[in-house]
């Protein structure tokens, strides 16, 4: 028998309605399986409908069809028993009780999901130096910086030990430094803790290779691929994954494209303003042609690297474009 | 729920029944934020200030105004009037309390959505924040009663107050204030704009219809009809009896006490049966449009 699942989604779907009065589809026909146990990730751009499901496995928001149970639980019908066993993080937002301070705002969560007061405040306190926020454990809210108002939901999120975690971007504008403490953080928890599950949404592809023991791709909506990162990696294997550098800018992307042998190629920005092209090609007997037709157009290759796939290039070749736009706002370290 | 474990929690399909310890402890915490919120005045004299001599100073307008007039009718009816305004201030403070919440927790601490997560439920929750608008209403009522009886021959004397009837009917006006601040919550919670309006209108309309500062009697009979509906009507008239030994209006002059406490007990389980089902209804809309994190874009 297989492990029992922590998250079920069947089909479910969300309907918006926009201010212009027009229905559109934040989430379509999504279905998952999330085991107990897992580290789960949800990738995909803005606008993907990555919060909109978080939304709806947490119980606040209703699914428009379909079901979805969280540990065991029907997340419309049995909304009270799915509070009792989850928790929420969202990153990138401004809450919190102004007029309390660090310490008391998380007591006070502590003591919501019913826990001994003295061991609560033992584990924030434990919590706090975890995320490095202990010195501000007496400092009010209101004269917190975004990014430590973040670090506190976050302790938030693992107070009650929840059996089902929902991180929605956790790591959002976070630095570098900080952002890596969270992600190991998480990971550890989930090793550690039996029967513990998270689901976490980000659109650092990144971020979802480093800590995901699977991960589902949304975009508009719609759930994409699931596997694991190797795995969804691993069908780029049939192709040639080629990233340069180029000056002057290619003028005509599209025509290029064209070329035999390529399958695929997507120009950005670099972050020295340089252009750069990723390329997806048959074979590595494609490259040629390819400096070639730069070659001819005027173009000078100033870097050249024949890459290992990543979860962006497989991104890129389901959806077409980029899954960040622009370059450099990761906030993973290299 | 042991907090530094290593160990599996309880088997899916399992959840941790809500006790009333649970709701007990919700209801606490609540109170205690509420006061934390409610008295997080820079100065203490300004918040003394605002919350005792505003209504204070609103009372003695009535007053000048009942002065004015002068006549025998007026003369009879001071005591009820007066009293009948300084409990009104319940009403409001409640209503008001337990609604505004939701407005609080959502626009300005954006901290619904985890409240809803966290407490085992948002009816003690709700009700919780009120009492410290309670306890600072109180103090109100007291200084304003007390300042009736010392200056403007309130008939109001503490030996000849009939405190079983008080305490009777006294709590289950509070209950009934619970039931409708609920109702607004509900109003509030599908409803981002115009919160305060929405709260404002129904405290005005309850002055109004309640027999607060004129006995129901003059109101037109349909008018007159809607207020012997609404629980708050009896608790007044309950209250005058208690602490003045008289009735206000004609019109409920021939009940019994023991009438006016069924009556009072009757609408107030009503009212909250009502206001509780209504909360749930709009949770239950509020969810399906997306609403509880919704924060209004300035
Ligand atoms: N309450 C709402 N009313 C109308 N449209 C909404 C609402 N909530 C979300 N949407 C829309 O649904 C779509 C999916 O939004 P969602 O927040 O789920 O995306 P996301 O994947 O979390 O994106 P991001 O990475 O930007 O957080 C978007 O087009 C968004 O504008
Ligand atoms: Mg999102």
């Amino acid at each position: 028998m297989s492990a029992p699942l922590s998250v079920d989604v069947q089909n479910v779907s969300r309907q918006f309605v926009t201010k212009k009065g027009q229905t559109f589809w934040a989430l379509r026909d999504a279905s998952l399986q999330v085991q107990e146990g897992e580290l789960f990730g949800l990738l995909g751009p803005n606008g993907a409908g990555k919060t909109t499901l978080i939304k709806i496995l947490s119980t606040l928001l209703l699914p428009t069809s379909g079901q979805a149970r969280v540990a065991g639980f029907d997340v419309v019908r049995e909304a009270d028993k799915v509070r009792r066993v989850i928790n929420m993080v969202s990153g990138g937002e401004h809450s919190g009780y102004g007029i309390l301070t660090v310490r008391e705002s998380l007591w006070l969560f502590s003591q919501f999901h019913g826990l001994p007061s003295k061991a609560a405040l033992a584990r924030i306190d434990e919590l706090l130096e975890v995320v490095g926020l202990a010195q501000h454990a007496h400092t009010r809210i209101n004269k917190l910086s975004t990014g430590m108002r973040q670090k506190m939901n976050f302790v938030r999120g693992f107070l009650n030990d929840p059996r089902v975690l929902f991180l929605d971007e956790p790591t959002l504008g976070l630095d570098v430094e900080t952002s890596r403490i969270l992600r190991s953080y998480v990971k550890r928890w989930v090793k550690e803790k039996p029967g513990r599950t998270i689901l976490l949404t980000t659109h650092y592809m990144a971020e979802a290779d480093e800590l995901c023991d699977r991960l589902a791709i949304i975009e508009g909506g719609r759930i994409l691929a699931c596997d694991t990162p190797a795995n969804l990696k691993r069908t780029m294997q049939d192709e040639v994954v080629l990233r340069m550098e180029v000056y002057p800018s290619l003028a005509e992307p599209q025509r290029l494209a064209q070329l035999p042998g390529v399958l695929r190629l997507v120009p950005d920005r670099g972050q020295n303003g340089h252009q750069v092209l990723t390329w997806g090609l048959a074979d590595d007997g494609v490259i040629g042609t390819v400096i070639q037709a730069l070659q001819q157009d005027g173009v000078r290759i100033l870097r050249l690297e024949k890459a290992d796939p990543t979860l962006e290039d497989v991104f890129m070749r389901m959806v077409g474009r980029r899954l960040t736009d622009g370059n450099g706002q990761s906030n993973h370290s290299a | 729920m042991a907090v530094e474990t290593n160990a599996a929690p309880a088997p899916a399909g399992h959840s941790p029944a809500v006790t009333w310890r649970d709701r007990w402890q919700t209801f606490r915490l609540s109170a205690w934020l509420g006061w934390q919120v409610e008295s997080n005045w820079a100065d203490p004299l300004l918040f003394a200030v605002y919350s005792m001599a505003k209504p204070i100073a609103s009372a003695l307008i009535l007053v000048i105004m009942y002065r004015i007039i002068a006549n025998e009718t007026a003369e009879a009816l001071f005591p009820g009037m007066y009293v009948g305004n300084a409990l009104f201030m319940y009403v409001g403070a409640l209503m008001f309390g337990v609604s505004w919440v939701i407005m609080e927790e959502r626009e300005y601490f954006q901290i619904l959505k985890y409240i809803y997560l966290s407490t085992a439920s948002m009816y003690w929750y709700l009700a919780g924040r009120a009492v410290a608008k309670f306890l600072i209403t109180t103090l109100a009522v007291v200084i304003l009663l007390a300042f009736g009886a010392a200056f403007l021959d309130l008939p109001l004397r503490l030996s000849q107050v009939d405190w079983g009837l008080f305490a009777t009917v006294f709590p289950l006006g509070i209950l009934t204030m619970i039931g409708l601040g609920y109702l607004l919550a509900g109003v509030l919670l599908i409803s981002a704009r115009h919160g305060s309006g929405y709260v404002e209108s129904v405290a005005g309309a309850l002055y109004l219809l309640c027999g607060v500062v004129f006995p129901l009697d003059v109101l037109p009979g349909w008018l007159a009809a809607a207020g012997k509906v609404i629980p708050v009507t009896y608790w007044l008239e309950g209250l005058r009896r208690a602490l003045l030994g008289q009735s206000f209006a004609q019109a409920l002059a021939g009940y019994s006490d023991g009438q006016i406490v069924l009556w009072l007990a009757i609408s107030t389980v009503v009212t909250l049966g009502v206001s509780v089902w209504f909360f749930g209804r709009m949770d239950h809309v509020a969810r399906s449009r997306g609403l509880i994190d919704q924060v209004t874009e300035h």
